[in-house]
């Protein structure tokens, strides 16, 4: 019987192919996902061109939003027959240019959403990293403050609160900021728990490293991706109780120009001057939806298992 | 088993007892209720009469110590401004904001739960893209504003509902509706997500393979499962919803708790403010037991253990 | 014997992103009443989809074609839904691998296993009931009237498998199809479970298929086999046939794996057949086996190989080389 050609001439097992050698890198794999994400791509451009207006809105805006003249109230946009190219958002019931007070209220939005985002970032992160890294009774007492966060009516408080202090921008910010903290330190405490269980950071203790340099080098990196998802979430939220809290005149004082306010100054007009309300309104939802779109894109492309 | 309910009770107890000393903190050390009170137009000596009168001169610890032995009693102080027993006030409009409440939520789950199951059978579908778009809308849309548009088409073009008050049942639906529309996202996506996974396992594998009228595995055997997590969600979500009718209420003229909170914040009425505050907390404690109970009583493997 | 299922040249397509996958190519089998056939094959070679195909529980995605697929004259192919509703689980059944998670948790096993009966015979509640103590009694579940009221999570793996066993027999099929049903379980229970199946088989006169990856099972329980490779059948026969003479190279390193009390010298070299099992994605040309093989020749390569008959009756395999040099092979050993 002719010796076959044995298994050995095959075990050396085959050659990797060109196209597997030429296989794409993570960062180009994550840059695909990242702009092949219609979300991503369309939330991000239309918060861009908010941060933009926002930010050159002393150059854009074609006239100033405080300036009143009586003489041209409640014109209507471009859109309707007696509109003019002057005021293309049209005026409202003090004369004052709406376009230039959108420009300007864009300011206040992304002002307080991002700065309260950071305050609840920084008290939620902290709170919910301890939880979840020392457990035990640091986890209890954690467990018990959220506890008592969540159990109390959030716009009720900052509104008595605002109505007792006085409402000042900063005052909001801050009275905000130190009450939406709570899915930061939900979130991030469950993070940390799963990371802190696995091998890696039993390794480095075992090695000897200090808690500081645990936290900073093997948890914080690992959970950066749900703590920008719930940035962005908070961002979201805290635009979004500014306004209705403005909207109550609880908010941000007149005569700024806060979205909310702008709403809530036009409702007795609703009637006859509809966008009045409609292009704040329209203004506020632009917002929160590109926040939101962007917000569940990076989820997707960083972490799909935490869909829900 | 009682032993569970009890420490629950406990920490229960504790939690909203701290909300209250955080309440009580925030509304008299946070500015001068006595000044607040008195209004713009007070002297000093106006503002130093209120202070006796009402005992804002006293250490805040007296104060709070008061308040609780009193609250403890049943007894929340008067009303500053309607010169009633504060807890008479809230429970007489309490049963307002509790039918407000209600309907927001039957209108929530009647929209949400059909949009996340027939999302979940179809998955990438237009169904699904629709179902999608409400959340994603409902989340960026502010309560307020839909309200109001609310108000403009069904009120006051088409003129097809009341606006103000709450003569009949159909000055509840603009209100239900913007106020449930603000839990529909959470509902609806995790009820299609919690499907997803269900029709996914294998024991719908096996109901498939015994030859079950595909309506039955839908139903008795995924929704039953997929169900659980919402139902915990919903009622979480109902708590939320009560904090935030304050300003449903105020734009549709609702005399219920939220409308109430509005006022007394209004007149710095904070006896009234203390009390509502309590009211919705306590509320929220319970929703939050009736979940756990709720979740432990449809899911044998809690239940049975 | 009657043949209950006839299967020739089935074949399932599945669209995935890297292009058209074919997990089962051309597969042609039967099942006679009162006969044990094994499908046996490496973990994807097909054997899975192919009694799902069987069952019509195929993912939306795939599509299945096939000369013949007929369960007791019926062409199962192009039935609608509504009647292969009727079918399934009353006429053919089918338990799968994972008893863990196999039973709903949300509803009792009375509930489970009296549904069963009430889809299928519109039986009552009563009726149903006995019937399914009856059964738990079959399996050999004990104090089964009692179970009913149990819940999955309250069951071990071996019970609720022997459950998912009486669920299939609520209505009397004459099928039964048995994806692994033993892999999942303890090895003690797994003997149990395998005799309880083929005293079920014998005592209710069904035709079983069972699939499996584990040969000392098919040398306990088959009456024929079928070797599965990459998603076509390489060799099937008699269990007797195939066990004394394996003709295919596949089915003889399969059994050179095997380690045999008694006559494999301690110290000796284990088989192993080297390798992976190719990608089924996009056209496939030649045999399957070619890269694992120890006897691959140019042809092996170039064209499709057919299913042959060897010089039994009944025992076919897919080769080019002829059954002596095949026979010739398995003498010799595995070539070092």
């Amino acid at each position: 019987m002719a010796p076959p050609n044995g298994p050995s001439a095959v075990t050396a097992g085959p050659l990797p192919t060109v196209e597997q050698i030429l296989e794409p890198s993570p960062v180009v794999l994550m840059r695909r996902r990242v702009f092949g994400h219609a979300g991503i791509t369309i939330g991000a451009t239309v918060l861009i061109v908010i941060f933009a207006v926002a930010l050159l809105a002393p150059v854009l805006s074609p006239h100033d939003p405080l300036d009143q003249d009586l003489t041209r109230r409640i014109i209507p946009p471009i859109w309707h027959e007696a509109g003019t190219w002057e005021h293309p958002l049209g005026t409202d019931q003090f004369g004052r240019d709406y376009l230039s007070r959108l420009m300007y209220g864009a300011r206040i939005s992304l002002l307080i959403g991002f700065v309260a985002m950071l305050i609840s970032g920084v008290i939620g992160t902290t709170l919910g990293v301890a939880a979840g890294y020392f457990g035990g009774r640091v986890d209890m007492v954690v467990n018990f403050i959220i506890t008592t966060r969540l159990s109390m009516p959030v716009v009720l408080v900052a509104l008595a609160v605002v109505s007792l202090v006085g409402n000042s921008l900063w005052i909001v910010i801050w009275v905000l900021g130190l009450l939406i903290w709570d899915r930061f330190a939900v979130v991030m405490r469950s993070s940390t728990q799963q990371v802190r269980n696995l091998d890696y950071v039993a390794a480095a203790k075992a090695l000897g490293c200090s808690t500081g340099r645990i936290l900073l080098t093997e948890i914080m990196p690992n959970i950066v991706n749900n703590l920008i998802v719930v940035a962005t979430i908070e961002v979201a939220h805290a635009v979004l109780l500014e306004a209705a809290l403005s909207f109550l005149g609880l908010g941000v004082q007149p005569p700024a120009p806060s979205w909310g306010l702008m709403v809530s100054e036009a409702k007795g007009l609703m009637f006859f001057d509809p966008w009045l309300i409609g292009i704040p309104g329209a203004a506020l939802f632009a917002l929160v939806l590109s926040i939101n779109l962007l917000g569940d894109g990076l989820r997707d492309v960083t972490a799909p298992e935490n869909r829900n | 088993m009682l032993n569970y309910a009890l420490k629950r009770l406990g920490v229960a107890i504790l939690v909203a007892i701290t909300v209250s000393i955080v309440t009580f903190s925030l509304l008299h050390l946070t500015g001068d209720p006595a000044m607040a009170l008195a209004g713009e137009a007070a002297t000093e000596d106006d503002i130093e009469n209120i202070r006796r009168v009402y005992g804002y001169d006293r250490p805040f610890l007296v104060q709070y110590a008061d308040w609780l032995i009193k609250a403890v009693q049943g007894d929340f102080g008067r009303s500053h401004y309607l010169k009633t027993a504060v807890a008479d006030v809230i429970f007489d409009r309490l049963p307002t904001t509790m039918i407000l409440g209600g309907c927001a939520l039957g209108f929530a789950l009647l929209l949400s739960i059909p949009l996340g199951v027939l999302a979940a059978i179809r998955p990438n579908t237009m169904v699904d893209r629709l179902a999608l778009s409400v959340a994603v809308v409902g989340q960026a849309l502010p309560s307020f504003w839909f309200a109001l548009i609310l108000i403009f088409w069904f009120g006051i073009q088409w003129r097809l509902l009341p606006i103000t008050g709450t003569a009949s049942w159909q000055n509840f639906i603009m209100p239900a509706v913007a106020l449930g529309y603000y839990i529909t996202p959470a509902v609806m996506r995790l009820t299609r997500a919690g499907m997803l996974e269900v029709l996914a396992s294998d024991y719908i594998r096996t109901a498939r393979a015994k030859g079950l009228r595909p309506g039955v595995v839908l139903f008795k055997h995924a929704l039953r499962n997929a169900i659980i997590p919402v139902v915990a969600l919903a009622a979480v979500q109902f708590g939320f919803m009560l904090g935030g009718s304050i300003v449903i209420e105020t734009i549709f003229a609702i005399n219920g708790l939220g409308y109430l909170a509005w006022e007394s914040i209004q007149r710095a009425d904070l006896p009234m403010m203390q009390a509502i505050v309590l009211v919705l907390a306590c509320f929220y404690i319970v929703l939050t037991f009736l979940a756990d109970m709720l979740n432990a009583f449809l899911d044998p493997r809690i239940r049975v253990a | 014997m009657e043949t209950i299922l006839e299967v020739d040249g089935l074949t399932v397509d599945i669209p995935v992103s890297a292009g058209m996958l074919h997990p089962v190519r051309n597969i042609g089998f039967s099942v006679g009443r009162g006969e044990t056939l094994c499908i046996v094959g490496e973990s994807g070679c097909g054997k899975s989809l192919t009694s799902l195909a069987i069952m019509g529980l195929l993912p939306q995605k795939a599509n299945l074609t096939a000369r013949t697929l007929s369960f007791e004259g019926t062409e199962l192919i192009g039935l609608s839904e509504r009647r292969m509703g009727d079918l399934r689980g009353a006429r053919m059944a089918m338990i799968f691998q994972e008893p863990m998670t196999s039973l709903n948790p949300a509803y009792t096993i009375g509930n489970q296993l009296e549904e069963m009966l009430k889809r299928h015979r519109k039986a009552s509640t009563r009726k149903a009931r006995e019937r399914a103590v009856l059964l738990l009694e079959k399996v050999g579940i004990t104090s089964a009237a009692s179970r009913l009221s149990q819940y999955p999570h309250q069951l071990s793996g071996g019970l609720r498998q022997r459950v998912m066993i009486a669920m299939t027999l609520m209505c009397d099929p004459d099928l039964l199809i048995a994806d692994e049903p033993t892999t999942a379980l303890d090895v003690t229970i797994q003997a149990q479970i395998l005799l309880l199946l083929a005293d079920l088989q014998k005592e209710f006169n069904m035709g079983l298929m069972l699939i499996t990856h584990d040969l000392g099972i098919v040398a306990r329980v088959a009456d024929r086999v079928a070797v599965m490779y990459a998603g076509q059948i390489v060799e099937s026969g008699d269990a007797k046939q195939i066990f004394d003479n394996p003709t295919h190279p596949y089915t003889q390193g399969l059994l050179e794996c095997i380690p045999i009390p008694g006559k494999t010298p301690p110290g000796a070299h284990l088989g192993s057949i080297p390798g992976i099992v190719p990608s089924l994605v996009g056209d496939q040309k030649g045999c399957s086996f070619a890269d694992r093989c120890g006897y691959t020749m140019a042809e092996c390569v170039d064209k499709n190989v057919a299913l042959r008959a060897t010089m039994n009756a009944g025992h076919d395999y897919r080769c080019v080389m002829s059954p002596d040099r095949c026979a010739g092979n398995q003498h010799a050993g595995i070539p070092a």
